[in-house]
């Protein structure tokens, strides 16, 4: 796991190693062991190296046997041995032991398609000098980032977007539609960042530039299948001993690493198989990295010290507390590089330091098992929803959505008459394509009422769904509503902010890497075709999932009804470890300045919040947004500064 | 203060965060207006309780009571002549 950054001149100029340098230096918290740096006419690749495989050979940037191929590259290809076993059957040499040069050499064999043989998670670039060709890629589900942009007539692209802005001639401007997208659905829809002329790869695309043409296009993408149907006992046990057998082989060759492997254990379901599923191949004691709460609201310890016990580990809990959140926001910030509503990356912060600290570099966790096999409360409540609007005058048919959210109070103590309204059980028919999202992305665009007149007439009252609509696959309207929105969830919030913000940034801010077993490609493909029922049987949520993990982890773990990761939100912006930048980003002076937001309202806000009147979701999600939007204009517009984060702890 | 008035300052303060309340007409409905979430309904029956001293039944949880300037008012005044 890696950091990589580069430069494809117009002109065929060299590009300058020192702005190169400057580059890679801005990630250097990706990969602290290496780095390195080629530039020759019209190219310029840099890497910042994580050494996990082949310690001693895999330095980059890495070329082919006559120099014709250079690639920089992030991530890992877990097939790279069978890759390799076949290329070298083929006649290619190798000089390395690293998956870095099996990308080189079936790029030889394959060319643009030799993505689709990769099993892994990846975001590099190989320049093709014969045919002076620049070709970039990234995995099929986005868990390694790859940004790009124009200096002039220069492509400069990189890990993370604060790389490219120490390239000369690159501007920092906010995109607002970008924010417009963060304000609504969490996350931007790729290619748009919230820089403006700053993009994003999207996921399951490669990005070709030769000849003064650009291109990208799609190498992969999710697919649903009409749904079978009933499914009798036999079946249901062969599609889990499938989807058993492999989860099983996509943790095998996640181990795979010259350094050792931990785990993350949140005392869920799902990292708690995972966890299971290591220990089948390994004889040594597992190092297990897990964060606990001070607000029992939170905290899953509990369930945590039941797995540990269950599975053996040698266990470290970090505590995390409201204040420390509020402490580290701006360096959390500072890595997300967008503005997030929710404190829940700050935690995982804290987390990967703990792992980093205790002399680890690559865990294995359970993100994506919800998206794939049908975990969230999203896709129960859309269930109930429907379900209800069957019957639109059922006083029973409500009640169940009080059943969904036990851990929310506001819900339980919510009348029925208003349920159905806020629960938007009957939509705008041109919105039924997003039936399932539209109670919670038009719940977050409320936030926007937040925004400065000025911002809201440069938006104007453009429809805040055409991008996500244009971007959905032809096949889309056919699936199944269950798939729809599984497909919203996998495409768009999982990489724009669950492996990302939540993700790749916070764990690589410490430089950890994360593997993920469910999101081996394989697994994703295996279970975007399970009947319906084997994910959610009519309200139990990862149905077929709970039927593999018996009797691999502790019963109270798999029985368990989900409880969503969260942490302390808006309070604990209050806490004295924030109030003074929280205050100073915030006072009416500044946010006139900086002209995003309304005075006003914010000041409303933060007065309801000194009061202890704060207590919706909403109120918590503006004010976690609005502050990380004043530390992004802070640290990425105003005070860009290469040496130092602005209000870190 | 008259009651629509101050039923509208709780709302432009609570709700709209101080952003001026002109374009919201007293039959308007805060559902559709978008100007009230879900916790914003346990905000404004916490409001009428304590301001005005009126106890909250379940069955008085109703848009009809609840859902405009106006509907407060009616209500709120309803319950106050019945004290």
């Amino acid at each position: 796991m890696c950091g990589i950054a580069g430069v494809m001149t117009a002109d065929g100029e060299v590009p300058s190693p020192a702005a190169l340098n400057g580059m890679i230096r801005m990630i250097r918290h990706r990969g602290p062991d290496e780095s390195g740096v080629h530039v020759e006419p019209c190219v310029g690749l840099a890497h910042a190296r994580l050494s996990i495989i082949d310690l001693a050979g895999g330095s980059q940037p890495m070329r082919n046997e006559d120099s014709s191929l250079w690639i920089t590259f992030n991530g890992e290809i877990f097939n790279y041995l069978e890759l390799r076993e076949d290329l070298i059957k083929k006649g290619h040499a190798f000089a390395t032991n690293s998956d870095t040069e099996v990308i080189l050499h079936l790029y030889e064999e394959k060319g643009e398609d030799c993505v689709t043989y990769l099993n892994g998670q990846w975001a590099f670039a190989i320049w093709d000098r014969n045919r002076r060709r620049l070709f970039l890629s990234r995995d099929r589900l986005g868990i390694r980032p790859l940004f790009y942009t124009w200096a002039g007539k220069n492509l400069v692209f990189g890990s993370e977007m604060k790389a490219l802005f120490v390239y000369p001639e690159v501007r920092r401007e906010l995109d607002l539609n970008g924010l417009d997208e963060i304000f609504t659905y969490w996350c931007t829809i790729p290619p748009r960042t919230v820089f403006r002329g700053v993009f994003e790869l999207p996921p399951g695309n490669s990005m070709v530039v030769e000849a003064g043409r650009v291109t990208v296009r799609p190498y992969w993408d999710l697919e649903y299948q009409d749904d079978c149907g009933a499914v009798d006992a036999a079946k249901e046990s062969d599609y889990a001993d499938r989807l058993l057998d492999l989860l099983i082989d996509a943790t095998r060759i996640r181990l795979r690493a010259d350094v050792p492997v931990g785990a993350y254990l949140s005392g869920g379901l799902d990292s708690t198989l995972t966890t299971a599923l290591i220990k089948k191949f390994t004889d040594t004691r597992l190092r297990s990295f897990s964060v606990s709460f001070d607000d029992a609201e939170f905290d899953e310890s509990p369930y945590q010290r039941e797995a540990v016990r269950f599975l053996d580990t040698d266990h470290r809990e970090v505590r995390c507390t409201s204040a420390q959140i509020g402490a580290l926001l701006p360096e959390v910030v500072w890595h997300t590089e967008k503005p997030i509503l929710r404190t829940a990356p700050a935690p995982l912060y804290l987390l990967s330091k703990l792992v980093r600290d205790s002399g680890y570099k690559v865990v294995i966790t359970g993100e994506g098992s919800d998206e794939i096999l049908g975990g969230y409360d999203i896709f129960k409540e859309a269930k109930i929803r429907r379900f209800w609007r069957a019957q639109p005058n059922s006083h029973m048919r409500p009640l169940l959505l009080r059943r969904l959210y036990p851990y929310l109070d506001n819900i339980q103590s919510q009348p029925d008459a208003y349920r159905k309204a806020f629960f938007h059980v009957q939509v705008d028919p041109a919105l039924e394509a997003f039936f399932s999202h539209i109670p919670r992305w038009q719940l977050t665009a409320r936030l926007k009422g937040f925004f400065s007149d000025s911002v809201r007439a440069e938006l104007g009252a453009d429809n805040c769904y055409a991008a996500i609509a244009a971007a959905l696959p032809r096949s889309y309207s056919s699936w199944q509503s269950f798939c729809q929105a599984q497909y919203l969830e996998t495409k768009y919030l999982l990489p724009g902010y669950i492996l990302s913000s939540q993700g790749d940034r916070v764990a690589m801010a410490h430089a950890v890497e994360g593997r993920f077993p469910f999101l081996d490609y394989r697994v994703v493909e295996f279970a975007s075709k399970l009947p319906l029922s084997l994910k959610m049987k009519v309200l139990d949520e990862k149905y077929l999932l709970r039927r593999c993990a018996r009797n691999l982890i502790p019963t109270s773990v798999q029985t368990r009804r989900k409880q969503p990761y969260r942490a302390p939100e808006g309070a604990s912006l209050l806490d004295a470890a924030a109030g003074e930048y929280v205050a100073e980003l915030l006072s009416p002076t500044r946010i006139r300045r900086d002209g995003i937001f309304d005075p006003q309202p914010v000041e409303k806000l933060l007065n309801k919040f000194r009061r202890g009147a704060a207590i919706g979701i909403k109120d918590n999600m503006s004010l976690v947004g609005i502050v990380s939007t004043q530390l992004l204009v802070h640290q990425y517009i105003h005070h860009f500064d290469c040496k130092g984060i602005a209000y870190a702890a | 203060m008259p009651l629509n008035e101050e039923l509208r300052q709780f709302v432009t303060d609570n709700f709209l965060y101080g952003k001026s309340s002109a374009g919201l007409a007293d039959h308007d409905s805060f559902l559709d207006k978008g100007i009230i979430d879900s916790t914003g309904v346990l905000e404004l029956v916490a409001f009428l309780e304590q301001r005005y001293g009126i106890l909250m039944q379940d069955h008085d949880l109703l848009p009809e009571n609840l859902d405009s300037i106006d509907n407060l008012a009616r209500f709120v005044g309803s319950k106050l002549s019945r004290n």
